[in-house]
């Protein structure tokens, strides 16, 4: 029955050096030097031909989680498999061979496309680092993709300044897809963009999925897009997943109380709604400083002194994950 | 957001700042762009009124318009803004100097950058006290610090010492909003206030709003292109497409009833947290704004275009009660049921 | 505001797009096209300089010594009798080709070692920028005075002297714009693609920073230019007989007691109008590389 992962994330932890002045302050105060937990212990699993979303607010990790799986920041401790190849040991040249098969699409369609490169170059380049096609069979491949993606041809020779957003984002997705790779992580590819382009390159990217049953690992603070897209969906906060759930179960029924404030806190486009007065107080405090236990226990207005204890991501039905202690009490 | 609350006034309540027949363009090297074309509109004493539009359907340009900030080469090629009985188009810079952040303020996009870095906020909030109000040092500093407790900053003393950089996105917007009604604004102009704020952050920075509005009797402009924004915040909505305002309406006639072709294919094209639905994107794009075309600037996209929107430009006019649409098709009834 | 207008539907053909544009912002800028010109004029006399000359640059004529302008010698001649045109003429071939040949060498090893020091970081910057600050806290002419002192004054050391001090300049510049790219998405994106370091560096990041380089590179013609003639002026440049801007206003210099005023003003006149229009043209240049002033985005 279980689908084999695509994508699997073991305890997955990533750790970045404070540097500065508060830095030397910190380390003289603890007897040790201060890191960023920006991702700690987080472990997933993407099916092939399924959708991921990683969802959370700023700070919790998600980024980083995408950009250490195509190595643009380097784990520090944790187990990253693709098609059941280890990455994490992989050395330089052998990772290098995996990228392929691991795309990403960014967040800004402009900042990701160099602007003295026009569009066919771009597009191709993953094609030329990484086949031998010939230069007329890179051509032939390089307007099949544009096609697919909703760009002619003809947009082929223009540079990105004379695209609009959503073109450059198609570029982008173009240039993702063209080594046919199995998985490609999607980083917010349409916040950028504006609300109605979203449903156009939404729509693009479950086409372009079905098509070629590729899976996406799909982070959004969004969630009404998440939605839309995902099949699953891992609530994520400073650097832990609390909560991750089928997505018509995450919606219907969030368990964790920041799934809960989060949804609350969306608003929804009908003026009759009424909201869920689910609110936490406070704000997200800093990865530096991560407090012991629950981590959203100072925020949380359902804590209780059990919170204090550490807390892990424990399965309360098939497929339902929560890291939340009165949750679990109640089952 | 609490539960839905009822619109100050009625159709008729009293307008503090009216729009007539705003035009404003620029002029760029490829010609003139049509950034606003006769947009006509009320804001009501009170209230909260949306203006809803895509990048480029000059929403934010007829909130600078309103404003008198348009700088060359964008001009007001014509219409009136009438304020507290004065046309703002027809006023010196000293006049507007005055009313501005005194009687019209405005809370901007990227809170941080709007934000004097070399100035602590305690300091940057008194001043608009020292200037508008004319209060000695100590009594500015005093009101500085209630304004950001009001707003939600807590141990306002000791932030009104640090410095921008210190504080947090939403911290900021709230410094922002503090500033704009330090000095108890009629009407305040929000243009996506909420834009880079953590879904969290956004929802209290929205409720802010409403609360401080409802709490001084200010009317909120309130510019974004978020849907459910407009329907958790807003009275009234008025939706812009390519520099045209084509429909005007209370918030919840505007979701249950959309009139005009383009606010219906919005609201069908938005994906949703609440509900599973089936998303329909807007056919066709924005028309270029360089030498616009005559007439409807939606007729390039719309399932019901006739010859005549490509020739004739339509009027708003009232459909429902304080429900105005701009289109042949609606006024027609071939629109279908609305 | 940019976002209101929407990019053209037709493609733009790049070539002739960017030639109208520049012949616009020619046309509102009046002293980056008088610039232009006069480089352009310049350029091609002493290109052309054998042909157009109307004598040799050390064609003698006692007779005609000390002559001031004329219609047979239109700025007059020195005291060997040498036609002063001339001699302008066949020195910018000198002037231009050094001032040409010091910038181009210095802009290519200071941007690639910068480059590299950008992109690497580690111990292997800061060694690099210790050593630009040994260099730099030398004032540069007293640099290149040393080393042509040390080394001898023939055309190779001057050239290398001068392209010596100058190299920290782009090292820097491109270093600080190569940290500044290093952290923008296309460069991610380009590493995501798998780029190795070095396409990274030639294809991505550095053609990025080509707009300060430029402009920094016309300025510094004009520098070199500058650099060179002081350098003559004192002695310490090019020999005579080899006619050369500086040297020709240092032996001028003497003579404007006794009255030859057209020795020292017509070669300095040549080393300032040269050096203004490189500093013009680098004005225009940075405007017209700055993409928001291109019109659309």
């Amino acid at each position: 029955m279980a689908v084999p992962a695509l994508c699997e994330v073991t305890d997955l932890r990533v750790q970045f050096p404070l540097r500065g002045l508060e830095a030397w302050v910190r380390a003289l105060r603890d007897g040790k030097p201060p890191v960023v937990r920006a991702v700690d212990g987080v472990s997933f699993a993407v099916a092939a031909g399924e959708t991921l979303g990683l969802v959370g607010e700023s700070g919790c990790g998600k980024s980083t989680v995408a950009r250490s799986i195509v190595r643009l920041n380097q784990p520090t401790s944790g187990s990253i498999r693709l098609a059941g190849t280890e990455l994490t040991g992989l050395s330089k040249d052998d990772f290098e061979k995996q990228r392929p098969h691991l795309q990403m699409v960014f967040q800004d369609p402009t900042a990701s496309l160099n602007p003295r490169l026009s569009v066919r170059r771009t597009v191709e380049e993953p094609i030329r680092l990484h086949t031998s096609l010939s230069a007329a069979e890179r051509r032939e491949r390089t307007d099949a993709v544009l096609e697919e993606v909703g760009l002619g041809a003809d947009l082929a020779e223009r540079y990105p300044h004379q695209l609009s957003g959503g073109q450059r984002q198609r570029v982008n997705i173009a240039r993702a897809l063209i080594t046919n790779p199995r998985l490609v992580i999607l980083d917010e590819p349409t916040s950028a963009l504006d609300v109605s382009l979203r449903a156009r390159i939404i729509l693009l990217l479950e086409e372009l999925r079905a098509r070629h049953g590729l899976s996406y690992l799909f982070i959004s603070h969004d969630l009404a897009t998440v939605r839309y897209l995902a099949s699953r969906v891992a609530v994520m906060y400073l650097g832990v997943i609390v909560e991750e759930a089928d997505t018509a179960e995450l919606f219907a029924r969030p368990l964790h109380p920041y799934t809960r404030a989060l949804l609350a806190a969306v608003p929804v486009p009908d003026p009759d709604a009424r909201r869920d007065p689910f609110v936490l107080s406070g704000e997200i405090p800093s990865p530096i400083d991560i407090p012991a236990g629950c981590r959203l226990r100072a925020r949380c207005p359902l804590a209780k002194p059990v919170c204090a204890e550490p807390v892990p991501l424990r399965q309360l039905s098939p497929g339902h994950r929560v890291a939340c202690h009165l949750v679990q009490e109640e089952a | 957001m609490s539960a839905p609350r009822t619109a100050p006034g009625t159709a008729s309540g009293t307008a503090v700042l009216s729009v007539q027949d705003l035009a404003v363009r620029f002029n760029t090297d490829q010609g003139e762009v049509d950034a606003v074309d006769d947009a006509t509109f009320d804001v009501r004493e009170g209230e909260v009124l949306g203006l809803v539009g895509e990048s480029g359907s000059g929403k934010s340009v007829t909130a600078t318009a309103l404003l008198q900030l348009i700088r060359p080469p964008g001009r007001i090629a014509h219409g009136r803004i009438l304020f507290g009985g004065r046309d703002l188009c027809t006023l010196g810079e000293e006049t507007l100097a005055h009313i501005r952040g005194a009687e019209i303020a405005m809370v901007f996009q990227t809170p941080r950058t709007a934000l004097n870095p070399l100035i602590t906020v305690g300091e940057q909030v008194a001043r608009l006290y020292a200037l508008h109000a004319g209060l000695s040092k100590a009594e500015s500093r005093k009101r500085a610090i209630a304004m950001l407790r009001t707003v939600g900053i807590p141990e306002p003393e000791r932030r009104a010492r640090q410095y921008p950089h210190q504080f947090s996105g939403g911290m900021c917007q709230r410094v922002m909003i503090a500033m704009a009604l330090a000095s108890r604004p009629k009407l305040l102009i929000a243009d996506e206030p909420t834009t880079g704020l953590d879904v969290s952050t956004a929802a209290r920075i929205l409720d802010l709003l409403r609360e401080l509005g409802q709490q001084t009797g200010a009317s909120i402009v309130l510019i974004t292109h978020d849907l459910g924004v407009v329907a958790a915040t807003c009275h009234r909505v008025a939706v812009m497409h390519a520099g045209q305002i084509v429909e005007i309406a209370p918030v919840r006639a505007l979701f249950a009833r959309p009139a005009h072709p383009y606010a219906r294919a919005l609201v069908r094209s938005i994906p949703r947290v609440d509900r599973a639905v089936n998303m329909e994107p807007i056919p066709g794009v924005v028309p270029s704004l360089i030498n616009a075309p005559p007439g409807c600037r939606y007729a390039g996209r719309c399932p019901w275009v006739e010859d005549r929107c490509r020739r004739d430009k339509p009027m708003l006019k009232e459909i429902a009660p304080d429900h105005r649409v701009a289109c042949f098709a609606v006024e027609d009834g071939r629109a279908g049921p609305v | 505001m940019a976002d209101l207008v929407q990019p053209r539907a037709r493609a733009v053909p790049a070539l002739s797009g960017s030639l109208r544009l520049v012949g616009r912002r020619l046309r509102r800028n009046w002293p980056s096209a008088v610039a232009l010109a006069a480089i352009v004029v310049m350029a091609l006399m002493a290109l052309l300089a054998a042909w157009i000359a109307p004598y040799e640059a050390d064609a003698t004529d006692p007779a005609a010594a000390l002559q001031p302008p004329s219609w047979q010698h239109w700025l007059g001649t020195d005291i060997y009798g040498r036609d002063l045109l001339s001699r302008i003429i066949f020195a910018g071939q000198v002037d231009l080709s050094v001032a040409f040949g010091a910038t181009a060498i210095a802009l290519a090893v200071g941007s690639t070692i910068g480059a590299l020091s950008g992109l690497y970081r580690g111990w292997v910057d800061l060694l690099i920028m210790r050593c630009v600050d040994s260099v730099m806290a030398f004032p540069a002419f007293i640099l290149a005075m040393a080393i042509t002192a040390a080394l001898g004054n023939t055309v190779t050391n001057v050239l290398f002297a001068i392209a010596l001090t100058q190299v920290p300049t782009y090292l820097r510049l491109v270093r600080g714009e190569i940290l500044r790219i290093r952290e923008m998405e296309y460069a991610d994106a380009a590493r995501v693609v798998g780029n190795p370091p070095w396409r990274l560096v030639f294809v991505h990041l550095l053609p990025n920073c080509l707009p300060p380089i430029i402009v920094q590179g016309t300025l510094a013609m004009g520098y070199a230019l500058l650099t060179m003639a002081a350098l003559s002026f004192i002695g310490l440049g090019i020999r005579p007989p080899q006619s050369e801007w500086g040297s020709m206003t240092a032996e001028g210099a003497q003579y404007i007691v006794t009255g030859e005023w057209w020795l020292f003003l017509f070669p300095g006149l040549a080393i300032v109008v040269m050096v203004l229009s490189f500093n013009l043209i680098g004005d225009a240049l940075r405007d017209f590389l700055d993409p928001r002033m291109r019109g659309v985005r």
